[in-house]
């Protein structure tokens, strides 16, 4: 049966006024066999093969463009971890930021805007790389511009790292200071339970058990679902749910299709589609108005959670029959300063952090883009991501922070870091937290729910 | 060493979709048409309604025996939309068949 005008209508208006694309096309890249005890070896051939496939990816990205009239954002890369390719290499702070460096210029030669894995996992403990990369992180995220940092701190099977926990506090206030802005600290998300195939920064990395090369997608339609959930003002919750679903299903495999095409034009695996619900600045392209297209008030007032939580289990159904590899993130994220809902509804007073952190037990991502005074204690940052994580091992799932403790800034002042980074309210927070339980340091242990054998 | 697959004479039809969106007027099909036959694209199928206060036409087209990629023909057809106040989108027909067929 041949295609009908209406369904044509309605994927082209998906586009043209609903802000429907490829939020990130993102190749994974193993890096492990260019491992040595020469630094400068080393950065040759990550160099050498990263501008090589990055090209590759955006020659592929644009080809699709063109096949299917629908806007393909971003083209990204991920590595792996980089706190193992540094093990056999000096436990220095200037050959870890040399590689940082590496990876930027690699990076800015392909044209790819962020790459990503340069971090670690740590959740049980830390290595003597681990450490050097971590101690590297302050000069390496801020004399880079494109590369982006994760580190997962916890998980529901080995507990949460308490002492690197403690360390990311002071960690991320000294990146704060040296980076303009703090602009640094959005370049680092820290996690628990970080899933190894997630194409969004800045958590994207490519994972141990990864193969060789790896194409993941993520796409966005915050705008898309507004539009079907405002078309429906009166229905039920449970046909709310099921125009969701259908929507959600139908930009799913347009993503599933240019991601297989993106795959086999480049030779390589396809890996997962992410499902997730990104939002940007541009107007009309919220999560947060969705909320408030569902009926709620103002995001962040009471009603706030079951909404989302309805919200974020039509997507997963609606996506999981669309796409054969559903992975990564696959939640919806709340990023305060990338929607502009988020920012109106922190302005007005309807959402703050404890808000914040309730939803983040809804929806994948955690407490995302947030800004707050940068005269906040190390450690009371350090409570707040101990606190998300917590979340995140006892109810076995994702959870990460990224926050900015913006220098010179106070509460109620707002931050611009300008693209798809957005505007950030500066958010209120108690300067007194847990000084003493934090200082305690040491390993959480794993929540009974890791015994499952 | 393997021996080369013989060429295929007759080639797969590359559907792709012309849509036209904004006021009617006259001679729109003909621009496209013209556009069309110039670059030896066939037209296969043409329908058009008025939904939610827009003019849609779409066009299906086979891409098989095109003179020219399907960039330098949406290029033409995005030079064609400006000068007409139209927008023209061209994609595969795929796109749709992923989106609305199960």
């Amino acid at each position: 049966m041949r295609i009908s005008v209406e369904e044509v209508f309605e994927t082209v208006q998906m586009t043209m006024d609903q802000h429907f694309d490829i939020r990130t096309v993102t190749l994974g890249i193993n890096l492990k066999d260019c491992m040595d005890r020469n630094l400068d070896r080393f950065c040759r051939r990550i160099e050498e093969r990263i501008v090589t496939m990055g090209q590759k990816l955006n020659a592929a990205a644009d080809a699709m463009e063109q096949k299917y009239g629908v806007p393909v954002i971003n083209r990204r890369i991920s590595v792996t971890p980089v706190s193992l390719l540094l093990e056999p290499l000096p436990r220095t702070v200037a050959a870890a930021v040399k590689v940082a460096k590496t990876l930027d210029r690699a990076a800015t030669r392909a044209n790819i805007d962020f790459i990503g894995g340069f971090g670690g996992y740590v959740q049980k403990g830390l290595t003597a790389s681990d450490e050097n990369l971590m101690n590297a992180l302050p000069q390496a995220l801020s004399q880079t511009q494109r590369v982006c940092s994760f580190f997962n701190l916890g998980s529901t099977l080995a507990g949460l790292n308490m002492t690197a926990v403690e360390r990311f506090g002071h960690i991320l206030k000294d990146l704060a200071v040296k980076s303009k802005t703090g602009i640094g600290c959005a370049k680092v998300a820290v996690f628990a339970n970080v899933p190894g195939d997630n194409p969004f920064m800045a958590g994207a990395h490519h994972g141990i058990g990864e193969p060789d090369y790896s194409l993941n997608i993520g796409i966005s339609g915050p705008g898309v679902v507004k539009a079907v959930v405002e078309k429906n003002p009166d229905c039920d919750l449970t046909e709310l749910s099921e125009v969701i679903k259908r929507t959600v299903f139908k930009i799913t495999r347009a993503g599933e299709l240019i991601g297989h095409e993106v795959a086999d034009m480049m030779s390589v695996e396809f890996g997962i589609v992410d499902i997730s619900l990104a939002a940007t600045p541009a107007a009309g392209d919220s999560v947060a108005e969705i909320i408030e297209a569902m009926g709620v008030g103002r995001m962040g007032v009471p009603g706030t959670t079951a909404a989302l939580a309805l919200l974020i289990d039509a997507v997963k159904k609606g996506g999981a029959m669309a796409s054969g590899h559903v992975g990564g993130l696959s939640g919806t994220f709340i990023p305060v300063s990338e929607d502009a809902g988020m920012i109106r509804a922190v302005k007005e007073g309807a959402l703050n952090l404890e808000k914040l952190e309730a939803l983040t037990s809804v929806c994948s991502v955690g407490m995302d883009m947030f800004a707050i005074p940068g005269s906040t204690p190390a450690d009371v940052i350090s409570a707040i991501i101990a606190d998300e994580l917590a979340i995140g091992i006892a109810n076995n799932k994702t959870t990460s922070v990224r926050v900015i403790p913006v220098p010179g800034k106070r509460a109620g002042q707002s931050v611009h870091f300008g693209g798809l980074l957005g505007t950030a309210p500066i958010m209120p927070v108690t300067k007194n937290a847990s000084f003493n339980f934090i200082n305690r340091k040491g390993r959480m242990p794993a929540p009974i729910k890791a015994l499952r054998n | 060493m393997a021996k080369k697959a013989p060429k295929k004479t007759v080639k797969e039809p590359q559907i792709c979709i012309v849509t036209v969106t904004g006021k009617d007027k006259v001679g729109i099909i003909a621009r496209l048409s013209i556009a069309m036959a110039e670059n030896n694209i066939n037209i296969v199928d043409v329908n058009q309604k008025i939904m939610e206060n827009y003019f849609v036409m779409t066009m299906a087209c086979d891409m098989a025996k095109a003179t020219v990629a399907i960039n330098e023909i949406s290029g033409k057809l995005d030079r064609i939309g400006k000068e007409m106040g139209l927008q023209i989108t061209f994609q595969h027909e795929n796109i749709f068949k992923a989106m609305h067929r199960v």
